[in-house]
């Protein structure tokens, strides 16, 4: 057992210590716990020694990916799951985090540098500062948008998200002086970085010791295990937030059954706490992407990317049920890789049918996305995992 | 009934009237930034002619939205890919026939009138086909309207995905290369005479929609299930024909659209997409299930997105609609035609 | 022979049961009023036997055939025809417009109906151009049994036809009802307005808590104090 796997069983561990804590559900949490370290850490040194290093590191980020897409369903199960408010502008939300946190955590560059990349401003704070930044930028935008558009019909809301999300991307595009206009904006600082490089001047010097054997080209193992955290605690937060009052609200909203207990002004604050909850969570997906690809620009928020694929995932894990948002953003994003192979494997057969036909692999695999959209509409509209039956006493007494 | 100060003054600015104003006021605001930023009139009234010709190429994408939105109670926002459908199928359709001459002064030759022909009633089909696949099972089981978005979406983007696999990412034209130049119209107003006959195709549409929806029994059954569809099946109108009827001219009309705007500007896979702002900004300006609203409201667009590009970077024309509709919304969600409710 | 014929039928809405055992027939040439307290289960009746509602027992007979839970568009071309208490016109559509989607079916030549109607309603002919939902109640009703009469159904629905309306106009749709009715076609109505109703029916079916409870001639449903003090409100 070198230093180096320990180094990263370590890291992988926390993702599975969240999964299998999350699955258990005994009393006292420290014992919980207890176990399901051990359990996470003990699986993931089997991981390490056995898996071969690239495959290790593909799952690695896998797991990275679809925890960064699980926290953006989270946020759409909010918005949809619990209250029905239909958002086809998620890209929106998500991009807008993204490029706050990376302008909150860049510097603004000078001199030489200043010509390749301009941006509004680079204030180099630090990664939480920017997650939080996210969260308040993308719940400012989303009570901007909901101002006009909450109170009427599902449909405008649907169209007014396209709308806002298509707007946002022409700005991100369009505005060089902003955040590097349709160049991308580069250098987003990889949170914790120093943990796979020369170790972290915050941290004590056994911690820097136990993580030395970690190279640059380790970093997704570091970073797996921050987006975990985040997704857990987000994942945590929601669970609570839909068993209190106000989650039991926003279910009676959306059910329409709250016309008789509550007036219109309630149900209007109420539809537009969601919609800003599940914004501020998108927002927060947005910078955690922004962190991990490092150089961000308009065009991966497309509405296929932004939105479309978040949908097929909180529709095919289940809406109104957050461990099914978590569900389908894995499986899905399982399939979206899953037919990467698939097209590089196909590679030979479609260059002999047509030449142009590799380099639009990523199509067919759109392509296939759609088709799996319209199976899940018209086979499978609960989705796997169904809504929880979520105990509530404002029916009970009904 | 004494209203608060603030619901009078809401009634007023709901009103249709003020609605007029607003536009009215949105023109001469637009007037006079040219003045202050020193744009000639000349300029302004072109992109107003232009704005004018936009206008009829998104009033044919838009009445089929709010005509599927009337029978069907649906937003369909596959509708924009449908156009970009009808763009592509066009550009087979001319590829494959042997090139003839331009018939002047236009840039296109008999090809792209051959291809209209077929690619219209195809386009219909298709749409009818699709809502066979994706809707009618979901209207049978009464399915929520999120299923009805999330289909629409699939399709949409389905649409897309094809388009891209069979053409790539790259924009492309009916005739590339062919030389497009404008003539004076009048007064320095210069158009491409292929603009022309895009416009007096889309108004022949148009007045073609209008004498349908008008005159013939198909057209009225339309109009009375779009009213009260309960009442339609107890009159005993074929509701499966009305629906059939509905797709065949709203995929119609979005593969007219798709093609003229492919031959005035030029044919992108993502062209569908962006048009589906634009036509729903007019479709709820003209208020949603009112074909002739919804006409009236697809030229207010145009001409504001057209003229907005003499002020800020042309790339956010479709914003600008965005912007509008997001004003409609605000002052009188139901439209210029529609009843307070 | 019974032209339309309901035997002893239950039905509701998903879970919730509002017909307990209704029979009722209509004949030929007849006029029958279903009357009754709120809630009764009136206007059930109509939705059952136009097909909106599929019976849980029981069944609906019409002319010898079973339309047990027939599809509306299949009930008209049989010579059913129905007019919805509510939203009963095309509010965007003509006067005229209305007229020709109650003919919809029939692919001949529409004027000769479309005369007939105006003859029977003479406020139409002068309004044909006008929007349905420009119109006053009791015009809108005119336009709604205008519409059912397009295609000589033997067998006109009417639900409530005299909801809402001022009391001249009630007599006056009263009148019509009768007029139509002479010209050979049979009416079942349901009605709030119970004693002008039955005064005009040949005969009547009190319904109370979804099950019938008594039926005969109008003229004697409306001297029975019996009747009268536990179902028509004295």
């Amino acid at each position: 057992m070198t230093p180096v796997v320990l180094a990263k069983s370590v890291l992988l561990g926390v993702p599975l210590w969240l999964f299998v804590s999350s699955l258990l559900t005994f009393k006292p949490a420290w014992l919980k716990h207890l176990v399901s370290i051990a359990a996470g850490v003990a699986v993931a040194l089997a991981m390490v020694t056995l898996i071969p290093t690239g495959i290790l590191s593909y799952m690695t980020t896998f797991i990275l990916m679809a925890s960064i897409y699980g926290v953006l369903s989270l946020g759409l199960n909010v918005q949809w799951g619990y209250t029905g408010l239909f958002n086809i502008g998620i890209a929106a939300f998500f991009a807008i985090g993204a490029f706050t946190s990376a302008l909150v955590t860049t510097v603004k560059p000078t001199g030489f540098n200043a010509s390749f990349t301009q941006q509004a401003f680079g204030l180099g704070l630090p990664f939480w500062v920017g997650l939080l930044a996210a969260g308040l930028m993308a719940g400012v935008l989303a009570w901007l948008i909901g101002k006009p558009t909450l109170r009427l019909r599902d449909d405008y809301l649907a169209i007014a998200t396209i709308g806002i999300a298509e707007l946002v991307r022409l700005v991100f595009q369009n505005e060089r002086w902003l955040a590097n206009g349709p160049q991308p904006l580069r250098g987003i600082p990889q949170p914790a970085s120093c943990l796979a490089g020369n170790g972290c001047s915050w941290l004590p010097g056994f911690v820097n010791d136990f993580f030395a054997p970690l190279t640059p080209r380790d970093y997704p193992f570091v970073y797996v295990a921050i987006v975990a955290l985040v997704l857990y605690v987000v994942y945590r937060v929601l669970e609570r937030a839909i068993r209190s009052p106000w989650g039991r609200v926003l279910r009676a909203v959306r059910e329409e059954e709250a016309s008789a207990a509550m007036n219109g002004k309630d149900v209007a604050a109420f539809r537009m706490q969601s919609f800003v909850v599940g914004a501020v969570i998108m927002g927060i997906g947005g910078a955690l992407y922004a962190h991990y690809v490092v150089a961000i620009d308009y065009g991966h928020f497309d509405p296929l990317y932004g939105t479309f694929l978040i949908w097929v995932m909180l529709m095919l894990g289940g809406s109104g049920n957050n461990r099914g948002a978590i569900l389908g953003a894995f499986v899905v994003w399982g399939i979206w890789s899953g037919t990467s192979f698939v097209v590089d494997l196909l590679r030979p057969t479609l260059a002999a049918i047509s030449p142009d036909l590799p380099s639009r692999g990523p199509y067919i695999r759109f392509f296939l996305i759609s088709l799996l959209m319209l199976f899940i509409v018209l086979y499978r509209p609960m989705g796997i995992l169904r809504e929880e039956k979520v105990v509530s006493l404002d029916r009970d007494l009904a | 009934m004494r209203l608060r100060p603030g619901e009078r003054f809401q009634r007023v600015i709901g009103s249709p009237i003020a609605m007029y104003v607003v536009l009215g006021l949105v023109l001469v605001a637009l007037v006079i930034a040219a003045q202050v930023k020193g744009l000639s009139g000349n300029l302004l009234f072109s992109l107003f002619v232009r704005g004018v010709l936009l206008g009829g190429t998104l009033a044919l994408g838009a009445v089929g939205v709010t005509l599927v939105f009337a029978v069907l109670k649906m937003a369909n926002f596959a509708h924009g890919d449908l156009m970009t459908l009808g763009a592509y199928l066009g550009l087979i359709v001319v590829a494959l026939l042997p090139k003839g001459a331009p018939l002047a002064p236009f840039s296109f030759g008999y090809e792209f009138l051959v291809a209209f022909l077929l690619v219209v009633p195809l386009v219909g089909l298709v749409a009818f086909g699709l809502d066979r696949v994706a809707f009618r099972p979901l209207r049978a089981r009464r399915a929520q309207p999120i299923m009805f978005a999330m289909a629409a979406l699939g399709l949409a983007f389905g649409i897309r995905s094809l388009v891209y696999i069979f053409w790539g990412a790259d924009f492309t034209f009916y005739y590339s290369g062919r030389a497009r130049p404008a003539v004076e119209l009048f007064a320095g107003v210069r158009v491409r005479p292929d603009q022309l006959f895009i416009l007096g195709l889309a108004v022949v549409l148009i007045v073609g929609v209008y004498l349908l929806l008008e005159r013939t029994k198909i057209g009225k059954a339309m109009r009375a299930t779009a009213d009260n569809p309960d009442l339609a099946r107890v009159s005993g109108i074929d509701t499966g024909r009305v629906i059939l009827w509905t797709w065949l001219i709203g995929g119609g009309l979005a593969a007219a659209g798709g093609m003229l705007y492919g031959l005035d500007v030029q044919l992108r896979p993502e062209m569908g997409w962006w048009l589906l702002l634009p036509l729903f900004a007019s479709v709820i300006l003209g208020t949603i299930g009112n074909a002739y609203g919804a006409m009236a409201g697809a030229f207010v667009i145009g001409i504001v997105w057209q003229m907005s590009s003499a002020f800020i970077n042309p790339a956010y024309g479709h914003g600008i609609a965005f912007l509008v509709m997001v004003l409609v919304l605000l002052v009188r969600p139901e439209g210029l035609f529609g009843k307070r409710r | 022979m019974a032209l339309l014929r309901v035997e002893d039928v239950q039905t509701g809405y998903g879970e919730m049961q509002v017909l307990r055992g209704v029979s009722l027939t209509v004949a030929q040439d007849e006029i029958v009023s279903i009357v009754g307290p709120n809630g009764a289960g009136k206007s059930t009746v109509m939705k059952l036997v136009f097909g909106l509602l599929k019976p849980w027992e029981g069944r609906v007979t019409f002319d010898g055939r079973d339309i047990s839970g027939m599809a509306p568009e299949k009930l008209v071309r049989l010579g059913l025809s129905y007019v919805p208490q509510v939203d009963n016109v095309f509010p965007t559509l003509t006067v005229e417009e209305n007229l020709e989607m109650g003919g919809f079916t029939r692919t001949g030549s529409l004027q000769e109906h479309k005369e007939r109607v105006y003859e029977l309603f003479p406020r139409l002919a002068e309004r044909r151009r006008q929007r349905a939902g420009k119109m006053s109640g009791g015009e809108r009703q005119m336009v709604a049994m205008g519409r059912a009469l397009m295609l000589d159904p033997k067998l006109l629905m009417l639900d409530e036809p005299s909801a809402g309306l001022a009391p001249l106009l009630v007599d006056m749709i009263f009148e019509k009802v009768v007029d139509i009715n002479k010209a050979g076609v049979a009416v079942l109505m349901v009605e709030q307005n119970a004693k002008k109703s039955l005064q005009l029916a040949d005969r009547g079916y009190v319904l109370a808590t979804g099950q019938n409870q008594v039926d005969g001639k109008g003229s004697e449903l409306l001297s029975d104090p019996e009747v009268a003090r536990l179902y028509l409100g004295g």
